[in-house]
């Protein structure tokens, strides 16, 4: 006798996981809104990614075209890949004396793995990782880019 | 005065008996699609036309070519509702990009599939290789042509309908055979004999469960069958044990299908294509039709047996509202039931994990059938004490 009530509890419990799982999936059919795909060219306009989304490694400029980068090549040191190199340029100061600065910080982003270990890196916090994704080109070399834009300077009080 | 006695004497009886059928209504509601009248009308011109044997052998070629039309455009829908509702379930849009809604998306397919190069391997058995498509096609028209779409669209009327449907449909498996063995493949032969086990299992309780409903009806027939729950569906009138026989019946005819999750055949992850791992082309798109097709049959059936087919829904002898429902053409009414069923199984591909070979077995064997065969006896119970309405 107990072996058939167990038998009829076995069924029944069956029967109420299945139910349960029908009435999950059942819940989501019935409510499109829960639909998390999104239709990307249409939503362009729209389309915000979310904060912590790595695109591509950036240099945030101000508006009197100021970085926050010095040219000491932490960023270039840190990366796995070799996708950065620094170009700095000496200059000649009124007292004699010459002065290293920045004069391209050269971002290959065909070789980047966007690990965020150069943004990590950064003692002035002059990098950081954009949202942008569209990233495709005609041209590998369209990917090398140069992250401090022309004619910018450094940041006061931020030089070596 | 007679009626008035049997009135007093039984009213319980005469109440859920088989009511007269207005004829005089239905001719009123000229709009209510009956193709009774259609079809006569074209049996007899066509017998006008030609000599007898001409015009049957152009029939035969019709009844063929609308069978041909019905299996493509069914193959087409169904394969596009599969895609939409997999994709509600899973939280997701499904096709939209071609067409409106991404409703040309199947066409789309279906010209690439018929575009491609139909291979055959080199070591298989080309005959059987060739020979395996064709069965499982010939296997799900067979059965399409014995169901009854609509008041008067009935291709053939057997006296054994159901016998003849379940019989036919288990054609199917021989290609699946067939189509495992000869392609010399082990993934295809695994596939094959796993869908061997399972098809040959599953009939019996699937077979049990429709009997369980022909107790009530006392007839094989289909047409007879509908005719039999002009008072109301089997499912509303057989109460308990046609609602279990219901449950068996989806159950049994969800593995009888191959479909999820009862897959175990062609299991993607394990067998990556089961029996029809080695077709490609048009051969390929044989048997993805046949299994859609099959799943519309097997839904047919639930409809016709459980869900009175192309009846609408009567109560008892309530005339003023079975005339109301009579408004809605018998057409959409085995449509709307069958296209329910259908849902109903993609409800359950869509949400329960596949069964191991063992697992599936152990549900038929030890559970199924055993549920049914003691349903059978309830039903035959109930059917003698007259304990349904």
């Amino acid at each position: 006798m107990n072996e058939v009530s167990e038998y009829i509890k076995d069924v029944a419990k069956g029967v109420k996981t299945l139910l349960g799982g029908l009435s999950v999936t059942g819940y989501y059919f019935f409510h499109p809104k829960e639909i998390i795909t999104q239709q990307y060219p249409e939503n362009r306009g729209t389309l915000k990614m979310f904060d912590r989304f790595r695109g591509e490694v950036i240099m945030p400029h101000n508006e009197k075209n100021e970085h926050r980068c010095n040219g000491c090549s932490s960023c270039e040191l840190a990366c796995p890949n070799g996708s950065i190199r620094i170009v700095s340029k000496h200059l000649l100061l009124e007292n004699g004396k010459k002065k290293k600065i920045i004069d391209q910080h050269i971002y290959n982003l065909s070789l980047c793995t966007l690990c965020n270990a150069c943004v990590k890196a950064c003692p002035t916090d002059a990098l950081k990782m954009s949202q942008e994704f569209e990233h495709a080109t005609f041209g590998r070399v369209e990917l090398i880019k140069v992250l401090n834009k022309t004619g910018s300077v450094v940041m006061e009080g931020l030089e070596e | 005065m007679e009626t008035l006695q049997l009135f007093k004497i039984l009213p319980e009886k005469i109440y859920f008996q088989n009511i007269p059928y207005l004829p005089g209504f239905r001719k009123m509601v000229g709009w209510n699609l009956d193709f009774s009248t259609l079809t006569r009308n074209i049996h007899d011109s066509l017998f006008s036309f030609f000599s007898p044997g001409l015009a049957s052998a152009a029939e035969m070629v019709i009844i063929g070519l609308c069978f041909l039309t019905f299996f493509a455009l069914l193959g087409l829908i169904l394969v596009y509702a599969e895609r939409k509702v997999c994709a509600f379930f899973q939280l997701r849009l499904g096709p939209m990009r071609v067409g409106f809604w991404g409703t040309a998306q199947t066409f789309a397919d279906f010209i690439k599939l018929l575009l491609k190069e139909p291979l055959t391997t080199k070591n298989a058995d080309k005959f059987l290789f060739n020979l395996a498509p064709f069965i499982v096609i010939v296997a799900s028209f067979m059965a399409v042509a014995a169901i009854p779409f609509a008041k008067g669209l009935h291709a053939v009327d057997l006296d054994i309908g159901i016998f003849f449907i379940t019989a036919v449909s288990s054609i199917g498996v021989v290609s699946i055979l067939l189509a495992g063995w000869s392609s010399n493949n082990k993934y295809s032969l695994i596939g094959a004999i796993r869908s061997g086990a399972q098809i040959l299992s599953y009939e019996i309780s699937a077979g049990l469960a429709l009997l369980t409903i022909i107790i009530l009806t006392g007839s094989l027939q289909l047409s007879e069958i509908i005719e039999s729950q002009r008072t109301g569906w089997w499912i509303f009138k057989g109460h308990i044990p046609a609602i279990i026989a219901f449950v068996i019946y989806m159950i049994a005819g969800t593995a009888e299908t191959n479909r999820g999750p009862f897959d175990i055949a062609e299991a993607e992850s394990e067998l990556t294509a089961g029996f029809h791992t080695e077709y490609s082309g048009i051969k390929f798109a044989f048997f993805f039709l046949a299994e859609f097709v099959n799943m519309f049959i097997v839904s047919a059936i639930a409809a016709t047996v459980f869900f009175g087919g192309w009846m609408p829904f009567h109560i008892g002898n309530f005339t003023f509202f079975n005339h109301l429902m009579d408004f809605i053409p018998s057409v959409v009414w085995f449509f709307g039931k069958v296209s329910l069923i259908v849902f109903l199984m993609m409800w359950f591909r869509w949400t329960f994990p596949r069964l191991r070979i063992d697992q599936l077995l152990t549900l038929e064997w030890k559970y199924l059938m055993p549920i049914s065969l003691v349903n059978f006896l309830f039903m035959a119970f109930i059917s003698l004490e007259g304990w349904y309405f």
